[in-house]
Order: structure tokens, then sequence, then C-alpha cells
């Protein structure tokens, strides 16, 4: 196993080395795939003593061609809509071999975790499972090629969600995943953005140092889905905070912590850079649509008091 | 339709404790004491009738302390099975039990668990599919699972289940094997029926059943990925090997009855047993709790001098092709009886494997269809003599339909 220097984490505190990646480089992720940079910082997080489970969809696909693997942390992959119930299931026979050290995560996409895996997600919170479950969320089916999940946001054009003469793509606002699990009586859930490592990490550290199911949602850059050029992943996720339209938050105990303070943009910044948000901008009638898009903003500037006073 | 509540034979509250010795007992009692002496460290299951004796008497036995394995209450057949890939991978022995719908539920994690090589032991306690919804006995459910990867055991009495229960984990579990079992039962006719039963002793038991020794787990000190990604280089080679794996089955299922008898005393049959087969012009095939009737059918029969045998299927996968070929061969006549049908070929799944392995075999004796019971339908005695008098009119005139729907209400 390497140990030179593998990823580099480029924050506001300065250069900080990760000096053992456990997620190899040489994977088949697009060039700046956000998935892959979440892969690491979770790991980086979570530490070697470990067990990954994730499910069917691009992470997966291109991190395990057999016979090469990316994974220097044991990694299962089952099926796409239960990593959460394999996940409860490896807990358990832990827990019957007497072993308390071993963390357990779950590393999914949005299509995976909001949509069809969402039973088994229900099931193994309200059991209490001693788990992880990490969402990193690109906010569409990318794998299969860029369809809607229920986590892609308003107005946004994939292909099942097309804009076209009489739609302006997605019609549905992106469902309130972390509210589910606060619900369920999880001690510990957190959104986070790949735009900031140091908050990715410490944030999953925390999840799997809790007792119990914990839930870390990651925002994700997927170039090739949204549509921008591939070297602006990371200032495209940073928007997405900075306009509020991915409120960076902590609930510890059912009760809203800490929370990503910003200077709130108007969400016409991130939404220009993408191809996917386009069609908004063809002519004047976009605008409506755009002013819908800061009121879902503005609400969660609301919400989770993010603005500085 | 509301279920009844369930009560242990004394007519008292249920209770955990463990029973020992012979006992009447219920089918799923027995079920259950079985799996709880092969030391099951996960189970995980979700309640369906005719299945749910099984689960709420393994619920008390942990509730009780009775037994040391952990129980998963899973909000679905899906993840019942789901967790069981996932504590199998982590080293862990792990039961499961549904029947029907459930079993159609996980149709996608069965067929991943044997891909993966992850054993695992589940009873399916055999009801039919719907619709129309029906909650009694057919084999529809676990035939619909037959090209999945797992081994199917099919068992004639209580007895049989309990002792089939425990060297299934030992085929399961044989590292040239490493594939998942599914003990076949018949709904309500074995699950919910009182016999008297030998439950087995956990000392004869830990003798008989190792502890399970993983060829490969989960293990951060030697980080291994599982579920990968195979292209078309690879995927057809991993499902041959599973295929092979099948085939090394064959004789471990026969090594696993046979030291079950050395040890127990008891010994039902290697993959298929025969009974009155020696000069026998009818031979009656038949899985599951059905072989009991036609025992008897082939006693009476017998005693007239109709030179009529049987032959059980104990292993539908793998398939005992070269088994049955030579234990029909000297036959005029064989008569298949499938609680099934293979919607669209008008005719039971046994009955055309069974035809399909003769042909190159060379075997030409006449091979005639039942599909019978299903939904739970009556077998009585009458309807056997029924088929037997129809096999001798095929001795005599040839086969005039090859595939017959018994007992009718309308055609
Ligand atoms: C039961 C089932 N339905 C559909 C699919 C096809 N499928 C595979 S991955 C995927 C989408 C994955 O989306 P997501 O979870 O968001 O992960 P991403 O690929 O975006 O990283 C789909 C629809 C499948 N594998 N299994
Ligand atoms: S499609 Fe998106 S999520 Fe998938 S590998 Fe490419 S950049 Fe990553
Ligand atoms: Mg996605």
């Amino acid at each position: 196993m390497e140990s030179r220097p593998t990823a580099y984490l480029s924050t506001s505190g300065g250069t900080k080395m990760i000096t053992e990646s456990l997620l190899a480089p040489g994977h088949r992720g697009c060039a700046g795939c956000g998935a892959s940079l979440a892969a690491k910082f979770i790991l980086e997080g979570a530490g070697r003593d470990c067990i990954v489970c994730g499910p069917t969809g691009c992470l997966e696909v291109f991190t395990t061609p057999y016979p090469e693997s990316a994974w220097r942390v044991p990694y299962i992959h089952s099926l796409f809509e239960n990593p959460a119930a394999v996940a409860s299931g490896i807990e358990t026979a832990l827990a019957a071999q007497g072993n308390t050290h071993t963390k357990v995560l779950v590393i999914a996409g949005d299509g995976s975790t909001f949509d069809i895996g969402i039973r088994s997600i229900s099931g193994a919170f309200e059991r209490g499972h001693n788990l992880t479950y990490v969402c990193y969320d690109n906010e569409a089916y990318m794998n299969t090629g860029i369809q809607r999940s229920a986590s892609t946001p308003y107005d946004a054009s994939t292909t099942t969600s097309p804009s076209g003469t009489v739609s302006y793509g997605n019609p549905f606002a992106k469902k309130d995943m972390p509210a589910i699990l606060v619900a369920h009586g999880s001690p510990y859930v957190a959104t986070a953005s790949i735009a900031y490592p140091k908050d990715v990490i410490r944030k999953i550290k925390t999840a799997t140092e809790t007792e119990g199911p914990t839930y870390v949602q990651i925002h994700v850059s997927c170039c090739t889905g949204w549509y921008f050029d591939s070297s602006l992943g990371i200032e495209v996720v940073r928007l997405a905070v900075e306009t509020a339209l991915y409120p960076i938050f902590e609930f510890v105990n059912g009760e809203l912590g800490k929370v990503h303070k910003i200077r709130q943009k108007p969400v016409e910044e991130y939404l220009r850079i993408q191809k996917r948000f386009a069609h908004l901008f063809k002519d004047e009638s976009g605008s409506d649509e755009i002013a819908k898009i800061q009121a879902i903003a503005d609400e969660n500037v609301r919400k989770y008091g993010l603005v500085r006073n | 339709m509301p279920e009844k509540c369930h009560k242990d034979d004394s007519g008292g509250e249920m209770t955990g404790k463990l029973k020992s010795g012979r006992q009447v007992v219920e089918g799923s009692y027995a079920v259950a004491h079985a799996v709880a002496m092969c030391r099951p460290d996960v189970i995980s299951a979700y309640p369906i009738t005719p299945q749910t004796h099984i689960v709420e008497d393994l619920s008390q036995f942990v509730a009780d302390g009775a037994i040391d394995s952990k129980y998963i209450n899973v909000e679905s057949e899906f993840s019942a099975l789901s967790a069981l890939v996932g504590a199998s991978a982590a080293g862990a022995r792990t039961y499961s039990a549904t029947t029907s719908q459930g079993l159609a539920l996980m149709h996608e994690v069965v067929f991943n668990m044997a891909g993966m090589r992850l054993p695992a032991v589940m009873t399916i306690v055999n009801r039919s599919m719907s619709a129309p919804i029906n909650i009694w006995n057919d084999h529809q459910d676990s035939i619909a699972e037959r090209d999945s990867g797992w081994i199917q055991l099919y068992v004639e009495d209580v007895q049989e289940l309990v002792d089939t229960t425990v060297q299934a984990y030992l085929i399961a579990e044989d590292q040239e094997v490493s594939l998942p079992v599914m003990v076949c039962m018949d709904g309500f006719i074995l699950s919910h029926v009182f016999e008297p039963v030998d439950l087995l002793d956990q000392k004869a038991v830990d003798e008989f059943l190792p502890p399970f020794k993983p060829v490969s787990i989960l293990n951060p000190e030697d980080p291994k990925s599982f579920g990968m990604f195979v292209d078309p280089e690879y995927y057809m080679d991993f499902r041959y090997l599973v295929e092979q794996a099948m085939d090394q089955s064959r004789s471990k299922i026969g090594d696993a009855a046979r030291s079950f008898e050395s040890a127990f005393g008891r010994y039902y049959g290697d993959l298929i047993d025969t009974y009155q087969t020696d000069g026998a012009e009818i031979i009656l095939v038949a899985m599951g709790s059905l072989v009991g009737t036609l025992r008897d059918v082939v006693d009476d029969l017998r005693s007239k001098g109709v030179p009529v045998g049987l032959l059980k299927i104990r292993a539908f996968r793998p398939f005992p092709a070269d088994e049955i070929a030579e234990a029909i061969a000297g036959a005029k006549v064989v008569c298949v009886l499938d609680k099934n049908i293979s919607l669209g070929t008008g005719e039971g799944a046994v009955f055309t494997e069974i035809k399909a392995s003769l042909y190159n075999n060379g075997i030409r004796v006449p091979v005639i269809g039942f599909v019978i019971g299903l939904g739970g339908r009556d077998i009585p005695v009458g309807t056997v003599q029924q088929i037997v008098s129809n096999a001798e009119d095929v001795i005599k005139h040839g086969i005039e339909a090859d595939s017959i729907f018994v007992d009718l209400r309308r055609h």
C-alpha cells in the first residue's frame, strides 16, 4: 500500500496533505468528478478501520472495475436499493463477533438514497444501527445518463425532466432528506459540500464517532451531468452554498447546531454557469422561474439562519 | 384475514424455552428449534403467512436468552435478505425464512447473494403466488427462483425438515460450495402440523456442524472488494463458477445426508430417494409433503399387485438429471406431479426438466405431467389412484395428453 501523498486539501486555512488516501488514484471517474473527491474525504474522516457499503451508481462502477478496485478499505456492493440493509447486516455481524471498533459506512448516491433505497434507510435508522450513512449528492441518476431523482433541484433539466417548449425542466422541489432522518431520531444529521473539505472530514469523523445511525449528505459536482467546464468543479458547488441553494448545517440530537454562514449571492450566479439551467436564460420568460428559485434560496436563509448579521 | 394467535402445543402462552428430546411440536417450532441448534449469528426475517410461527418462535428464543443469535427486525423481506448479504460477507452464520410474496420481493437479492457466493440457509414455507391472492401451499414461489444459484432442498415431513436444516448449513458453508440453500417445506401442511419429532441435541449438532469458516470476509486488516462491476470479459466466467459450485454441491448433499445418518441415525436419500422402484412399471415423481401421500398409495397398490414405485426429488437444485434417468430407465411410464406451473408451457417445471434430461440419455420412457394441488387444493388418495390408472392407460394405448391439470373445476 502506497503512503505517498495522493490528494491535497486546499482550504482557506492553507494546504494540508492527505498522506495516505484510502481511495487509490487511477479509478475510472470523469476528470473532475466531485463524487471521487468526496469518497477520499469521507475515508479520511472515517479512517482505515471501517467497512464501506455502496449501492449501484457512478462511484461503485468507476471504483470497482473487476479485477481492479480503488478501495483500500473493505468494500461491498450488493444492489441499488439496499445498502442501508446490507450495512445493518454488517453492523449486526460485527456486534455478534464482539467487534466494537470497526466503523460501518454507507456511501451512496442521491438516487439510491432519496428514491429507491429509502425503505431500507428508514428501517436501518428506526432500528438504530450503529452506522454512518453518507449520501454523495450529485442531484440526479448520473450512472444511467442523468435522469431526474427526488434530489434534482427545481427546474434542472435532466434526461427525464428535460426542458422543452412547454417545460422548464424538473417541476418538483428537492426532497428534504436530512429532515426525514432527523425525524427518525438520528443523533447526528449534517450536510456538507466538497467545496469545504475540512468540514466534510470533520463531519464524517463526528458522524462515525457518534453512537447510532448518523447521516451526512455531501453536495458533489458532476461536470458531466450538470454541464459545466470541469475546471469549475469546486467553484460551482461553492456557489451553491453561497447562494443558499445548498445550506450547510448540522442537527445534533434533533436540534439545529452549527450552520455555515454566508454572504448571500444571487442564485443567478450559480445557475448561469451550468447548462442544466441554461433554458432559464434563453429569454425573458425565464426570469419568473429564476425568481422562484431565488425564493427557495431565501427560504433556506430564513429556515437555517444562513446569513451573517 | 386475521391470523390466529400462536399458542404452543400445550395450549398455553407461547414460550421460548427450548424443548428437547422427542416431542409433539408444531412444524414451525421444529424448524425454529433446528435453526437454534445451528447457532446462527444473525437472523433476519419478515413475517408472512404461513412462515410467521417460525420467526415468532425464534424471536421468543432470542427474547428469552435461549439463543445468542442477533435478530434484525427488518421492514421488509427485501431488507431481510439484504441484511444477510452484509452479515454473511462479514463472516456471520445467517438465517432467514419466507414464502410466496416475500420471496418474490427478495428476488433481486436472491440472485445477488448466490452470485456473491455468500452462504446462508433460508426456510421457504412454500405458498402460491398472487394473483389471485391465496395463502395455501404449492411450490410456485421457490420454483420461480430455480435459476438463481440457490441450492433447493424439498422435505417430506417435519423430521426431515429438522434434519435437512442442519445438513443445509454443512452444505452451504462447505468452501467448495459456498452457496446459499433454500430448505423448502410445504406451507400449513408441514408448518402448522403437530407431529412427534426428535428435536436435536445441542452437543450432537455442535459435533456435526463445525463453526462457519468463510472463504473471505470484509476485514479492515485485509481489505477486499465484494460485488464488483464485471464486464463481458469476465462476467460469463463468474456465472460458470457458480454452476461449478452447484455441481460440487451434488456430492456434498449426499455426503451431508450420510454423515447425518451416522451421527443421528436418520437418512432421507441423496439428491433423490426411491421407494419400491424395483420392478416398477409406473413411477410417480414428486417433491415435498405429497411424497408422504404417494407412499401410502404405492403401498396400497403394491399390495394389490400394481407395479408402481415412487421417486422423491430432495434436491431440485442442483437438478439430479442422471440420478432420475437411472431410477426410471426400467419403467414403462413416469408420472410427474408438479405443484407449480410454468405459465405458457402448459406444464410444471419438474416435468419439463425431467423430459429434457432424458432426451440425450437416450431414455424413451413415456413421461406425463400432472399439474396438481395449486393454491392448496387438496390431493386426496383417490386423485392419486386416478393418476395411476391414467398411467396404466398410457402403457396400453400410448400418450393421449402429456400434461394434465388435475381436479379442475372447469375445463
Ligand atoms: C433496481 C434497479 N433499478 C434501476 C437500476 C439502474 N440504475 C443503476 S445506477 C442508477 C442511478 C444511480 O443514481 P445515484 O444513486 O444518484 O448515483 P450516481 O450514479 O448519480 O452517482 C440507476 C437508475 C438498478 N441498477 N437497479
Ligand atoms: S458522471 Fe458525474 S458522478 Fe459520474 S463519474 Fe462523471 S462526474 Fe462523476
Ligand atoms: Mg446521483
